[in-house]
């Protein structure tokens, strides 16, 4: 593993998750060659939504791992969330083997397979782990981070993980990352939505999620941005955003922030959080900014304050 | 593999939802082999106001049952809050102190908790943990000792097939019921609009954030002030379940995710049969008592007559209208079983 295990202590360090919407090939290169200049430190690669999204093979995948890799990011690659079929399984199968890069599992099977290899991995966001006997559990395992359940406000995140006594592996403490910013995935099904919507099975779906970049957005009967539909995902449309809470998040002991692509100006996004949280800047300005530059929905915290998620908490 | 000659057909079991003592009789008299009940909090995810049972309850209920041969699971099935996790600890030391039969899990800090106090506490894994898969239920299974795993409603009659010929742990199915589109614990639709989910509270769409008012365009109801549906004079109206409701997109307003429809699998009873599902599962502890005994009274006799002769097997009229009649929004599907939507 040529990955640096221990985290910065000071850094607040900068994870670009998996992109979930199906974009065309050319656009996702062109979007990970940004991503290799940016101040991100690690970049989470795969499919994770649905198997049948295929302008990626493993081996595409893998390859811009070393690209990413030989830019200087830490790369994980993340294995799908709803399994079904055995092909499924062997995609897990297939990224649990390669020890190039550190894997984030999505799922239980993830789980049984990576502690069999005995590899460390990444806690994904879908493993429930709501407590701390949970994390320890989990820790157990062979994990060397989590990312917490993006239901969990951030006082239980920092009950489960705090920075002055964390759960340990050996002696390695698991690091916490949270979701800050971006399109929340809050729901999967095995059924589509998109394909639903127009009307079109599932099996001959014409791949139909590849014109929605940000997912296809679904208003409440009095024209109020409510949810998008990714597939068989479906998530908010409002976009989480932690940029105002550095300080909580450094009292919960979060040692990194998940932003999650969007198909415009990501790079901006990312430079925001770097300067907020790395370099001193304040939040308001650039909350302004990213509220600017924000997808219909708008930005919401509400999750981090024990508050529905799409709620706006000022601080 | 299981064998498949009709004389070696497993009778399935045939578990009932009990919200209350009442629902648990009823249920055991009109033949269910195993009932399943909560505990008044949130450590369930069906945590309603007036609904599951208190301590004394518990032992009323498993002395009533146990009394008849059948037997009561526990459904612990929410994720412990960090902040205070006594309240599943309690639970799972209750649960085998007052004799119940087994508990049915999610959280992995459940698990671990009853696996070393309880270590002959037989553990069922609820669909809240989410296991699609034959490696997922071989996890809790190997780590935990799960002897029962309860399939979430996504997989067709072939993958369920293929998880029950890859594990060892008994397979139990949903047979009828309300449809969760969405695969169960992890699902956080709820607790967006509202705070509150499944997983963190044991409630989807909780009654207190529901609103109803009448307005000049048609009944409204909304959820935490979000518009979920409007009912024009002659619509039915159902409870907004979040992803039950309609909305628009691309200006067509409809229903966006999911139809109020409910899963019935009578149709299907020979083949899972077949395949060697253990038990099935009958949804609705939020339901009442007259709901529950109706229901079950329905399936005993299917899964008697199917396990008598499967090949003969056909869902009677009056069982499909019973069902039809006690089935939300009256429509029937086989869900993801049988995939019309594939």
């Amino acid at each position: 593993m040529s990955e640096p295990m221990m985290e910065d202590a000071e850094r607040i360090a900068l994870t670009i998750g998996p992109v979930l919407y199906y974009w065309p090939r050319a656009a996702l290169l062109h979007f990970y060659a940004a991503m290799a200049d940016s101040a991100a430190d690690t970049i989470v690669l795969g499919e994770t939504v649905c198997s049948r999204r295929h302008e990626m093979k493993p081996d595409d995948w893998l390859s811009l791992a070393r690209d990413l890799h030989a830019a200087g990011k830490q790369v994980v690659l993340a294995t799908q969330v709803l399994l079904e079929s055995e092909a499924d399984l062997r995609l897990v199968r297939r990224i649990a083997e390669q020890r190039d890069f550190l894997v984030e599992a999505g799922d239980a099977s993830a789980l049984r397979v990576l502690a069999q290899s005995g590899a460390p991995f990444v806690l994904g966001p879908h493993i429930n782990v709501y407590s701390r006997p949970a994390l320890a559990e989990h820790a157990q395992l062979g994990a060397v981070r989590w990312v917490a359940p993006i239901e969990l406000p951030l006082d239980v995140v920092g009950c489960i993980n705090p920075a002055g006594e964390p759960v340990r592996v050996g002696d390695l403490p698991i690091a916490t990352e949270v979701f800050a910013f971006g399109r929340m995935p809050l729901a999967f099904s095995a059924r589509c939505f998109t394909a639903r919507h127009h009307r079109l099975s599932k099996d001959q779906c014409d791949f139909r999620c590849r014109d929605d970049a940000d997912g296809l957005q679904l208003d409440t009967s009095d024209g109020q941005p409510f949810l998008v539909l990714n597939g068989i995902q479906t998530m908010s449309a409002a976009q989480q955003c932690l940029i105002s809470e550095r300080g909580a998040l450094r009292e919960a002991g979060v040692s990194r922030l998940r932003l999650s692509p969007s198909s415009q100006r990501f790079d901006e996004v990312v430079a925001w959080f770097e300067r907020v949280m790395n370099e001193g800047e304040r939040a308001d300005q650039a909350r302004i900014a990213l509220d600017a530059l924000s997808l219909p929905g708008g930005l919401a915290n509400g999750f981090a304050h024990n508050a529905p998620g799409l709620d706006w908490i000022a601080r | 593999m299981k064998a498949a000659s009709p004389s070696a057909f497993t009778r399935p079991e045939l578990v009932c939802p009990a919200g209350s003592l009442r629902a648990l009789q009823l249920a055991v008299d009109a033949g269910a082999d195993a009932v399943y009940l909560g505990l008044k909090n949130a450590t369930n995810a069906r945590n309603f106001a007036g609904l599951n049972f208190d301590d004394a309850q518990v032992r009323d209920g498993v002395a009533y049952a146990h009394a008849r041969g059948r037997q009561v699971l526990m459904a612990l099935n929410t994720y412990a809050d960090a902040r205070n996790l006594a309240p599943w600890y309690a639970a799972v030391d209750a649960a085998a102190e007052m004799g119940a039969d087994a508990l049915i899990v999610a959280d992995t800090a459940v698990m671990a908790y009853a696996r070393e106090h309880h270590p002959s506490l037989r553990l069922h894994l609820s669909v809240q943990a989410s296991a699609t898969t034959y490696e997922a239920i071989e996890f809790y299974r190997e780590r935990y000792g799960i002897r029962r795993a309860v399939l979430p409603r996504v997989l067709t009659l072939s993958q369920v097939q293929h998880v029950l010929r890859h594990t060892s742990a008994e397979i139990e199915v949903f047979g009828f019921g309300s449809l969760c589109v969405m695969v169960e614990g992890r699902c956080a639709l709820s607790s967006y609009a509202t705070g509150q989910s499944p997983n963190n509270a044991g409630v989807c769409s909780p009654p207190s954030a529901v609103r109803w008012s009448d307005t000049p365009g048609g009944v409204e109801a909304r959820l935490n002030g979000l518009l979920i549906d409007r009912y024009g004079p002659d619509e039915p109206r159902g409870y907004p379940t979040l992803c039950k409701g309609r909305f628009e997109v691309h200006g067509r307003r409809d229903y966006a995710l999911e139809e109020p429809t409910s899963l019935n699998t009578l149709a299907i009873l020979p083949e899972l049969m077949r395949m060697g599902v253990k038990a099935i599962k009958i949804e609705g502890r939020q339901r009442s008592p007259a709901y529950v005994q109706q229901v079950t009274r329905v399936w005993r006799e299917a899964i008697d007559q199917a396990a008598t002769a499967p090949d003969r097997f056909h869902p009677t009229p009056a069982w499909t209208a019973a069902l039809g009649h006690l089935a939300e929004g009256q429509q029937h599907t086989l869900g993801a079983y049988d995939r019309p939507w594939r």
